[in-house]
């Protein structure tokens, strides 16, 4: 025992007279009255920390954002000067968000309308004599503002960062980069991407189960070039030593550039013949885990691809600022190798759990789907980084980003508190509120309420849980006097609505309760229904659960979507005629969604609707709810169905898919009934016993 | 290459204290040996683990101003200043930290030397209590290794953690000659106050070459992100001072501020703030006739009234941290431990742990240029958030600041991480109280997927010698459109399962698995040949379940993967007589259990039964030959937070609970069972898990007044 005491750090015989290390008093107040006023300070540094020394708070207006919020100026496109794909989807990106502005005065992020991507000087779209340029930009001000986008900077032999002109006090936005160079909390890493990434939408995660085992046919792969000489090959030239030709496949070939038969070596006759007999695609479907290594630059198209493939990736590129990592936690979907430590890297994918393994393989999928399958993701997750960085205490959590649905769907600006979305109840291990608001939409021209709205109300108060009832008034004539409306013991409130369709989903302030009841005032409904309704709605408050069903569906003929209210063993939206969803959708919907989409629905008849399932949907990848109603409800709907709606819902519905790029909507083959319903039991031992009728 | 680590338990030094009595002997008479050597010739040198252990021999009576000295000749080397790109690719040795089991680093401490100069004048003083605390807590912990060619980290006893007190060129000098000082490579420096007057550097100015620094006070600046530590000023009231933790919410006041000597243009800013918010805001400052005795820093003043401090600022539900001289503030300290949420004011300042801590969830960060907005931006933090930054705030302060001990170990943590990143600590462990811990649930199936409908599922049925009802079963089921494969389960060692040539002829694979012992955890083995994600387990003996109820009840499983959905639903219930969990299976209106007589569910959670089910309840299941059901809907409850699913109307089962206890019909000691089996697992996971829900799921046009023919499970509920 003595023998290791010794060798511990030593109880000393006096430690207990030690003396602090600081003096209480200069702990607690260290100012020292010489020192320059804060103000002072501040001035000083704005000029100190310029260029390569960047920071938010030394190179960036703020004052630019306080106006207006957060809007983005993308420059007039010039005739002559050409655009790669790439940056045109950059730019649409941007103009397609809710932050853009046509107008430079209201601007607070300024984005040029030169193609930036591609600085390889040897490359066919580099852009000539940028410097000369940008100084002509009135706008341009010393960089200050400016986003700038860029995925290849330097050329062969040493691939530096430099962009060939002078960003001065822009954010880089950048691929491949190196955090020596890269400012932190200033620039943003970004993935490469090809000219070829969609736009909109995007496809898949190719992880379409949870496997148990998680293992795939191989352990790990790698198939891709390996460098004879210069930057870079130091690594590609050892991934042949993990090959083991039964799990693991690390296959390099020396085939690649005009010249590589003058370098090659003892190898590359035999690798090449080993090469040829793997397919990367079936590499990439089937292996559990991918080498993502360096290349020439220190990102790839396989970080990607391999994410995409829920092929955990492996990354050997030591010094790469992983793609958003201000924001996206990659110990959760990669494994952070180590270049120098390659022999390691088979033990340790070798020896991680399963259970790890299966949440690596989502991780993957969520990340992919959340911000990387498409253009218009990169591009908005590069602008929410950096607002999020100007309005810091509505900001997103870590936990927000990397957590479904991820932070691009988690508005800030709606709340910043876990428990007041529908996400994270079980996360948070809470529970949805117990109380609902019920929020009528009333078009009826007469100038009294109607019948129909009367009974409605009169059920609705009778339900335990309601906490209130709004009434949307969206009639050309003033609401009738307070007298008109019938005694309700919860408060009855009404709210002037102005004409637009899509104003029942505006976030009013009024609606306090996590759950909303949204109705529209022919509809019928009994105090039962909406009870059982509201505890299903509680068990998924993620999602849309009402009464009224349709749904879509593929018209191969006509190669379009196509749309249905008549009775199908099917659904996929749920009515918001009726129905009970999470208070956070109205923000998303008015917050979330450009304007110039909610225009649009408010041409069509009865598109709101649709808008609202496909955005619930886009959110949770899930199908609505629908629950048990009663005979006479579903009368009312039949009546609905004409011809004339239904077309101009089935254009609704190509319209928002097109809009998104793809089909949100997911189809569900269940309806929730009472657990007793319709049972060969006693009518008194059941709970919702109206609902049988 | 294995991967159970039992394996490298076997073997290394690290198993000396847990050796056999006789090994132990061997080493203490050996060791006598030695000692008795040593004491006998004198010789320091005789010991073969060099000067530095042997100097360490007399520990228990020693003071640290008994200490060798080492004099520093004034031309001694200096180290390089210490290079702002050193990243942990570049400037750190990571082959010195090897792949080993454990995922540990090794962290080996020099031992303390007083240095002096050319002139024997001291160049600090030798050691603080704070840093001694800090390298006893390393010693003390798993990351310690006295072997210095083992070793991966280095920590030097020359104590820096304030700037102020040290010559800085001999300081440097000093850490030159450490014997693996090596350009500082691997070594890690703590500081808590760095820079001095006038500019006040915010990274320590001691030159260090390649060394880390675990620093308070780093700016954005100066701060080498994934290779510096940014660490805590230790607050000594800490230990000093209990301030019992105060439950989350309102406070008397809305803003405090409480540290002294502010610069005048903060201290106008702040008294713009009060004069526009009255007496939500209270600004305290230094006390100015404190009678004799009564320490000044453990008061503050407010015009002529007297508070104590540090207990004042649990009289507030927001404190300001205003940076200093310094942007490293121990204030932050005292703030976070009375469970104050701090607005810190210091712009570019990098935040203590700020690589694991998400101190959004903490703390409110507003720029200095926006003071004059501080009280607006704070009103419009939800209340409900404000509670739980509060709870935060106060579990940071536990877990990350409290002790010089938790500052060292958290350090160590995270370069830990960076070298060991696949088994790094998750943002979840780092940052969730242990309240939010215990309640939040993480769902291991977390991604929403519908899995394909051809993928199928697999039917297990367990079976001892029903052979007749069991060919039934299989008949049945092999009707189902999307039945994959059949796999029997024979639990019967004395009995050999029929010949090939009597099974019935399917249309699926159909396997059959002899199992060694007859136990009904046989039935949740995630075994090999389940090729789908779906597992439909059916006793032997239902048989009246229709194939469109079969298929409708996999069409639901695929739209809730990750949940049991079964056809017999039960309930749990609290008995308010007896004071325990009752089991119900009458018709009531709601369910909590289904089961697993005819049950869907994901494949994952046969692994989950076979080998992370907690306590002793499997082998409890299997001794006691019933509630196995039961244990598989505790254990999905537990995992994903989420009720079962039950599928269509009731119908007449033939008892399905009784083939668990052949033979046994009495219902009520069959029920009594039941609860006691739910009050065990309760206890065992020490919660209830069970969800209780009102509804149940059935096809959409069920019961509807719609032609049958057109519906795609017209055969449901029928009895």
């Amino acid at each position: 025992r003595k023998a290791e005491a010794q060798k511990n750090w030593p109880r000393w015989t006096d430690q207990s007279l030690l003396k602090s290390f600081a003096d209480p008093k200069e702990l607690q107040g260290d100012e020292d009255p010489s020192l320059p006023s804060p103000r002072e300070r501040r001035a000083a540094r704005l000029s100190v920390y310029k260029n390569s020394r960047c920071r938010m708070e030394t190179c960036f207006d703020f004052s630019r954002c306080q106006k207006h919020g957060f809007k983005v100026f993308t420059y007039p496109r010039e005739k002559d000067q050409p655009l790669s794909e790439s940056y045109s989807k950059i730019l649409a990106s941007i103009e397609r968000s809710r932050y853009y502005t046509a107008k430079p005065e209201e601007a607070c992020l300024f984005v040029l309308s030169i193609d930036t991507l591609d600085r390889d000087h040897l490359s066919g779209q580099y852009v000539r004599n940028v410097d000369e340029k940008i100084r002509g930009f009135p706008l341009w001000n010393g960089g200050r503002n400016h986003l700038i986008f860029n995925l290849y900077s330097g050329t062969w032999p040493n691939y530096t960062e430099d962009l060939g002109f002078d960003i001065g006090q822009a954010i880089l936005a950048k691929a491949s980069f190196y955090t020596e160079s890269f400012r932190p909390g200033f620039d943003i890493s970004i993935p490469l991407f090809s000219k070829d990434h969609p736009q909109r939408g995007g496809e898949k995660g190719w992880l379409y189960q949870d496997s148990i085992p998680p293992k795939k046919k191989y352990l790990l792969v790698f198939k891709g070039k390996r460098y004879l000489t210069g930057i870079g090959s130091g690594t590609r030239n050892a991934l042949h030593h993990i090959h083991n030709g039964k799990d693991i496949i690390s296959l390099t070939t020396c085939k690649h550039g005009k010249d590589w038969e003058k370098h090659k070596d003892t190898r590359c006759d035999r690798d090449n013949v080993d090469y040829e007999k793997f397919d990367y695609q079936e590499l990439l479907h089937n292996s559990t885990f991918c080498i993502v290594p360096r290349g020439r630059r220190l990102g790839s198209f396989r970080f990607l691809e391999a994410l995409q493939a829920a092929c955990i990736p492996v990354l050997l590129s030591d010094g790469w600022e992983l793609p958003f990592a201000e924001a996206i936690d990659w110990g959760k979907a990669a494994v952070m190798g180590n270049e120098r430590l390659l022999l390691q890297i088979p033990s340790i994918v070798r020896c991680m759990h399963p259970e790890r393994v299966l949440a690596f393989q989502q991780q993957t999928q969520f990340l992919w789907d959340a911000y990387f399958s498409s253009v218009d993701k990169i591009v908005h997750t590069t602008l929410e980084i950096i607002k999020d960085r100007l309005f810091l205490h509505r900001s997103r959590s870590r936990f927000l980003w990397n957590t479904l649905p991820g932070g691009l769907l988690a508005l800030p600006e709606f709340s910043t508190h876990l428990r007041d979305f529908p996400f994270y109840y079980l996360q948070h291990g809470s529970s949805p509120s117990e109380k609902f608001t019920a929020f009528i939409r009333a078009v009826s021209p007469v100038g009294s309420p109607s019948q129909p709205i009367l009974r409605l109300i009169q059920a609705i108060s009778g339900s335990q849980y309601c906490a209130q009832i709004l009434v949307l008034w969206s009639c050309k004539k003033p609401p009738p006097p307070s007298g008109k409306w019938p005694q309700t013991t919860v408060p009855l409130t009404i709210i002037q609505g102005r004409g637009k369709l899509s104003n029942r989903f505006f976030p009013y302030a009024a609606i306090q309760t996590d759950a909303v009841l949204s109705l529209d005032e022919h509809i019928s409904l009994s105090t039962s229904e909406v009870d059982f309704a509201f505890v299903v709605w509680r068990s998924f408050p993620e999602r849309i659960v009402g009464f009224l069903s349709q749904s879509h569906f593929w018209d191969p003929e006509q190669r379009r979507w196509g749309y249905t209210s008549k009775w199908t063993n099917e659904l996929s939206i749920v009515l918001t005629a009726a129905a009970f969803y999470h208070r956070y959708y109205h923000s998303l919907f008015m917050e979330y969604l450009p304007v110039g989409l909610r225009e649009l629905v408010d041409g069509l008849a009865a598109c709101e609707d649709i808008l609202m399932n496909v955005l619930v949907a886009a959110v949770t990848k899930l199908p609505p709810i629908k629950v048990t109603q009663q005979k006479q409800l579903k009368e009312t709907v039949s009546q609905q169905a004409d011809g004339q709606s239904s077309f101009q819902q089935q254009d609704c519905l190509n319209q928002l898919a097109n809009w998104f790029g793809y089909m949100p909507l997911v189809s569900s083959q269940l309806r929730l009934d009472p657990v007793l319903f319709k049972d060969q039991v006693s009518v008194l031992r059941k709970k919702y016993p109206r609902l049988e009728k | 290459i294995m991967c159970a680590s039992a394996k490298y338990n076997t073997r290394g030094p690290a198993l000396i204290p847990r050796m056999r009595t006789k090994h132990r002997i061997y080493y203490i008479t050996l060791f006598s040996i030695v000692l008795l050597g040593v004491v006998a010739t004198g010789v320091f040198q005789f010991w073969p683990h060099s000067i530095e252990s042997s100097s360490d021999w007399t520990v228990e009576k020693r003071s640290v101003h008994d200490v060798p000295v080492v004099k520093l000749p004034s031309d001694s080397p200096i180290p390089e200043r210490g290079d702002l790109s050193c990243r942990m690719h570049t400037c750190f040795d990571v082959y010195r930290c090897g792949f080993n089991p454990k995922n540990k680093i090794k962290v080996y401490i020099y031992s303390l030397k007083k240095y002096v100069d050319e002139y024997g004048t001291s160049v600090s003083s030798t050691i603080s209590r704070e840093y001694n605390e800090l390298l006893t807590a390393i010693s003390d912990s798993e990351f310690y290794t006295d072997d210095v060619n083992r070793a991966c980290l280095f920590v030097p006893s020359i104590d820096v953690l304030n700037q102020n007190t040290l010559r800085i060129k001999e300081t440097a000098q000093a850490l030159a000659q450490l014997s693996r000082w090596d350009r500082g490579t691997n070594h890690l420096l703590f500081n808590m106050l760095p820079g001095g007057p006038p500019d006040y550097n915010t990274a320590l100015d001691v030159p260090r070459d390649r060394a880390l620094l675990a620093g308070g006070g780093f700016s954005t600046w100066t701060y080498r992100q994934g290779y510096d530590v940014s660490i805590p000023v230790y607050s000594p009231l800490s230990g000093e001072v209990e301030l019992p933790e105060r439950g989350p919410g309102p406070r008397r006041y809305f803003i405090l501020s409480s540290q002294m000597a502010l610069h005048p243009e903060y201290q106008a800013e702040l008294e713009a703030l009060q004069a526009e918010n009255g007496d939500s805001v209270l600004i305290l400052d230094k006390c100015t006739n404190l009678s004799d005795g009564v320490p000044a820093v453990r008061k503050r003043c407010h015009k002529n009234q007297v508070f104590d401090y540090p207990q004042v600022l649990q009289e507030s539900t927001f404190c300001v941290v205003l940076r200093g001289a310094r942007l490293g503030q121990a204030v932050l300290s005292d703030v976070l431990q009375a469970g104050c949420v701090p607005v810190i004011i210091a712009d570019s300042y990098i935040l203590p742990f700020s690589e694991v801590l998400d101190w959004k969830r903490a703390s409110v960060v507003i720029p200095e240029e926006k003071m004059p907005e501080m009280y607006s931006i704070l009103q419009s933090v939800p209340q409900r958030q404000i509670e739980e930054m509060q709870r935060q705030a106060r579990w940071f302060w536990e877990a990350y600041f409290r002790s010089m001990k938790a500052i060292a170990l958290a350090t160590l943590q995270i370069i830990n991480d960076r070298i060991y990143p696949y088994a790094a600590i998750s943002y979840e462990e780092w940052n969730d109280p242990p309240a939010v811990k215990w309640s939040s649930v993480s769902n291991p199936l977390f991604l929403p997927l519908i899995p394909p409908q051809s993928q199928g599922f697999t039917a297990i049925v367990l079976t001892y010698d029903r052979v007749e009802s069991l060919f039934r079963v299989i008949t049945e089921v092999s009707k189902v459109p999307s039945l994959a494969k059949l796999l029997v389960v024979w639990n019967n060692q004395n009995k050999n399962p029929p010949e090939d040539s009597l099974w019935p002829k399917i249309r699926v694979p159909l396997k059959v698995v002899r199992t060694a012992e007859n136990k009904l955890s046989n039935r949740f083995f995630p075994y090999d040949e389940i090729e789908t994600e779906a597992v439909l387990a059916i006793d032997d003996d239902i048989i009246m379940l229709t194939s469109d109820e079969l298929q409708f009840g996999y069409e639901v499983w695929r739209e809730f993967p990750d949940r049991l959905v079964g056809y017999p639903g039960r309930l749990h219930l609290w008995d308010h007589e007896m004071n325990k969990w009752k089991y119900e299976s009458e018709w009531t209106n709601e369910v909590s259990m289904v089961l697993t007589g005819a049950a869907f569910y994901h494949k994952y959670f046969n692994y989950l039964y076979t080998y992370k089910m907690p306590g002793d309840i499997k082998n409890w299941v299997d001794a006691h030959m019933n509630c196995e059901d039961i244990a598989m809907n505790f254990l999905v409850a537990n995992v994903t937070g989420k009720s079962v699913i039950k599928v269509t109307p009731r119908k007449k089962f033939k008892c399905p609970e009784c083939t668990a206890i052949d033979g046994l019909s009495l219902d009520q000691t069959h029920m009594v069972e039941r609860s006691e089996c739910i009050n065990k697992f309760a206890s065992v996971f020490g919660t209830m898990p069970l969800k209780v829900v009102e509804h149940r799921a059935d096809p959409v046009l069920y019961k509807d007044d719609f032609p049958e023919k057109l519906k795609s499970f017209p055969n449901i509920g029928s009895l």
